[in-house]
């Protein structure tokens, strides 16, 4: 793990200080009254992290959008970069049960793992990380990817990113006509991952409700299992990467 | 489409195995009933598991629709999965809640933690020969398979400590698939048998790039000669095939020996070369195959469905699936002469409850499995092969097997089975053989990722990995708690406190008879 940079001298603090009022989306008040801000922290921006060449050591800033369930010490997080400009995908992240609670979204995190791809996700894995009290006061706003829709090369350029698309209608997913399949071939059951199928009008592009990130007590899931062919409906999720597209869809508006 | 869930929970579920099964309910020895009693109502719950594959989830539905229909006072309520390892997870947790289900597909591994606890798991031996419900009993109302009809090798796989707990459902094997196309155009002829030299030879060669920094072979960015579905699987087959340690069957841990450092060794030099990876690190092997960015991939006949430019299944867009001649052999082998491959497949086992009626209506249904419209029908979704002779002589199977309709990989993958059903073997299980081969594929996937990490691999690193891998799923405490030459010590406090105890009392009931005794004689 790269060695972090903690260097908190007088002059530090002091320009630290006026940045609360400069900046306030870079710092944060520590509870012990002193404040933190992003350089204290060595870490790779956005651009240096994308041109890292895989299986390279990354440390990067971040502040989590969701995760998925916590499992022994493991919690995989949708991070966007805390200076903007793109997102994270974090499998797997050492974390303990207890901090699992903190690592929630809104949490600006220190995270050092490996830059991994893995059936096409650029991801980090073997990571471990350290909270900050950094704030995100600017998170980044869900791109719009409407207009990129079905377009493998147009949207792997936002991975990962927390996105929108609207306008989409909902097309039968299994042979027999179903809006919605339990697991991608209608094997599974309620409580395993929803695939549904949308389209554009000109191509199609399928959805998947991951029940390890949005379980079927939630909002989306219930609405997805209560979705008919032909609706109309606006979608957010995270680009999540499978062989292309394989969106994981957080919330479904009928319209 | 595929998921890589297996993976985040696998490590969880070693540690799972390791501590067992605390808190669960104590409860008697299950007898069976004199007879079944068709009075009552029964309502049982059938945990199964599926390849993510619809048909299979249509002939479990068959089977419980066609069973009830039979036994009108049972109702079979089914719940689905697709991962082992979730089966076994929600098993634990429900042993310690005593709300088990009745009927559950799961792996003999897991079931040697499930019966840590006291008559968790039944017993079956005995219902095997019940003459009226047991296998081929009188008094079952379908024609079931005898206990001589259920492969031998199969069934000796449900066997712990010598006691029955499960019955085979499906068995399946591994398969080396490769392309056939690539191989010759590099100068190699397939042979029958594929060693691990030809392998890593043909591999090398696969690896080589034009000036451009495409790969000669394919033409494209990205090759990976070698792919390894599991990791665990492959550690343990290459140490069986050179007869190196494993475990025993009282579940010493002897994986961390010189063979295992050799083959780690040449795992990373292939790595190095670009020649091998893994699942875990890279992605499955079948999508690299049909996209024409693999040689040789490595996966469980229950995968081949997935595999090749015509499959059935695929998780790759047609546009880059690319054309290519497949052929399929076994895993690759040290001693052509001598092939060894792994038996692996889903077993049935039941739970026992309070009511040994439930209990008998949970075997009458898991028994209904062995049925051949059971059998057949699951066998041919995926490259599994039936656990009966009575299914395999069946003429219903025979003409599955030459069907020219169905898919060519999955009956070359299914015959290539059932010709090598006498080569196959299966590791010792015991409470914590699950954690066991969880750190064998964590060895073989640590080193591949610490070479493509430019970490040193020496001796030095291979003793920190061991002492890593023994560390996260607790092999040390494993050994240890299952050697039973192991000095246990001396007796605590408490035990020579009550011994000392029985000791006092024994003498005191001792001096009162001697008294009586005395007393007796002088008043005589």
């Amino acid at each position: 793990m790269k060695a972090m940079k903690k260097v908190l001298s007088l002059a530090v603090v002091a320009a630290m200080a006026l940045s609360v009022f400069a900046c306030s989306a870079d710092t944060a008040e520590t509870t012990s009254g002193e404040t933190q801000a992003a350089v204290d922290y060595e870490y790779m921006s956005y651009a240096e992290y994308e041109a890292a060449a895989l299986d390279t050591e990354v440390t990067v800033l971040c502040t989590v959008m969701a995760t998925q369930s916590w499992w022994e010490d493991q919690i995989t997080v949708y991070a966007q970069a805390f200076d903007g400009d793109g997102a994270y995908f974090i499998y797997n992240m050492a974390c303990s049960e207890e901090d699992s609670e903190e690592v929630a979204e809104g949490a600006t995190i220190l995270v050092t793992g490996y830059k991994s791809e893995w059936e096409g996700e650029i991801e980090i894995t073997d990571a471990t990380f350290e909270f900050t009290d950094l704030a995100q006061e600017n998170p980044m706003a869900p791109v719009d990817l409407t207009a990129d829709f079905g377009n493998d090369d147009a949207l792997i350029a936002n991975q990962n990113r927390n996105f929108t698309m609207t306008g989409l209608t909902v097309e039968a997913s299994g042979d027999n006509g179903e809006a919605f399949l339990y697991s991608w071939d209608g094997s599974g059951s309620q409580g395993d991952d929803l695939y549904f199928t949308v389209s554009n009008g000109e191509t199609t592009m399928t959805f998947t409700v991951e029940s390890y990130l949005t379980g079927a007590d939630t909002d989306v899931y219930q609405t997805v299992e209560a979705l008919n062919v032909g609706d109309t409906i606006d979608v957010a999720g995270f680009l999540y990467w499978y062989q292309g597209a394989n969106p994981h869809i957080t919330a479904v508006t009928v319209n | 489409m595929k998921m890589r869930k297996v993976l985040s929970l696998a490590v969880a579920f070693a540690v799972l195995a390791a501590t067992g099964c605390h808190g669960n309910v104590k409860r008697g020895e299950f007898v069976v009933p004199e007879a079944f009693d068709t009075s009552r109502q029964f309502e049982i719950t059938f945990w199964a598991k599926n390849d993510t594959n619809v048909n299979q989830t249509r002939i479990y539905n068959q089977a419980i629709e066609d069973f009830e229909e039979m036994y009108p006072n049972i109702t079979v309520n089914l719940r689905l999965y697709t991962d082992y390892n979730k089966i076994y997870n929600d098993v634990i947790t429900n042993i310690a809640t005593d709300t088990t289900p009745n009927v559950c597909i799961t792996y003999p591994d897991h079931i040697a933690t499930y019966i840590s606890g006291d008559n968790t798991v039944v017993p079956l031996d005995n219902l095997f020969t019940d003459e009226r419900y047991g296998l081929g009993g009188s008094e079952v109302m379908f024609d079931s398979p005898t206990v001589d009809q259920i492969v031998p090798e199969f069934l000796d796989e449900c066997m712990i400590n010598g006691i029955h707990y499960c019955i085979p459902y499906m068995r399946s094997t591994e398969a080396l698939y490769i392309n056939k196309t690539f191989v010759e155009a590099l100068g190699y002829e397939v042979p029958d048998i594929v060693t691990w030299d030809f392998i890593w030879e043909v591999s090398n060669a696969a690896a080589a790039k034009n000036p451009d920094g495409t790969y000669a072979v394919n033409g494209q960015e990205v090759m990976i000669p070698f792919i390894y579905k599991s990791s665990d699987n492959m550690m343990i087959t290459m140490l069986r095939q050179l007869g190196a340690g494993y475990s025993d069957d009282y579940g010493n841990i002897d994986i961390f020996n010189d063979t295992t450092t050799s083959l780690l060794y040449t795992v990373a030099d292939e790595v190095s070369a670009g020649a091998f990876s893994t699942f875990t690190v890279s992605g499955y092997p079948g999508n690299f195959l049909n996209a024409g960015q693999c040689v040789f991939g490595v996966d469980s006949t229950a995968g081949s469905t997935w595999m090749g430019p015509h499959a059935p299944l695929s998780d790759i867009h047609e546009s880059s699936i690319v054309d290519f001649e497949m052929v399929v052999r076994p895993v690759p082998q040290f001693d052509p002469q001598n092939p060894l491959m792994i038996s692996q497949g889903p077993s049935v086992c039941i739970f026992n409850k309070e009511d040994p009626q439930e209990v008998l209506a949970s075997w009458l249904f898991a028994q209904y499995l062995l049925t051949n419209e059971v059998q057949i029908a699951y066998a041919a979704t995926e490259g599994y092969v039936p656990v009966t002779t009575m299914a395999q002589e069946s003429q219903e199977y025979q003409d599955y097997l030459n069907d020219p309709d169905e898919y060519s990989i999955k009956i070359d993958v299914t015959n290539m089975f059932l010709e090598n059903i006498n080569n196959t073997f299966v590791t010792p299980v015991f409470n914590g053989s699950t954690s066991l081969r969880n750190a064998a594929a964590q060895l073989i996937n640590s080193t591949v990722k610490s070479v493509r990490r430019r970490e040193t691999i020496d001796d030095a690193y291979f003793e920190d990995l061991y002492n890593e891998v023994t560390a996260l799923y607790r092999l040390d405490q494993l050994s240890a708690s299952r050697d039973s030459r192991a000095d246990l010590g001396p007796l605590p406090a408490e035990s020579k406190a009550l011994l000392i105890s029985l000791g006092v009392v024994w003498i005191g009931i001792g001096a009162y008879f001697a008294c009586d005794l005395v007393k007796k004689r002088k008043r005589s």
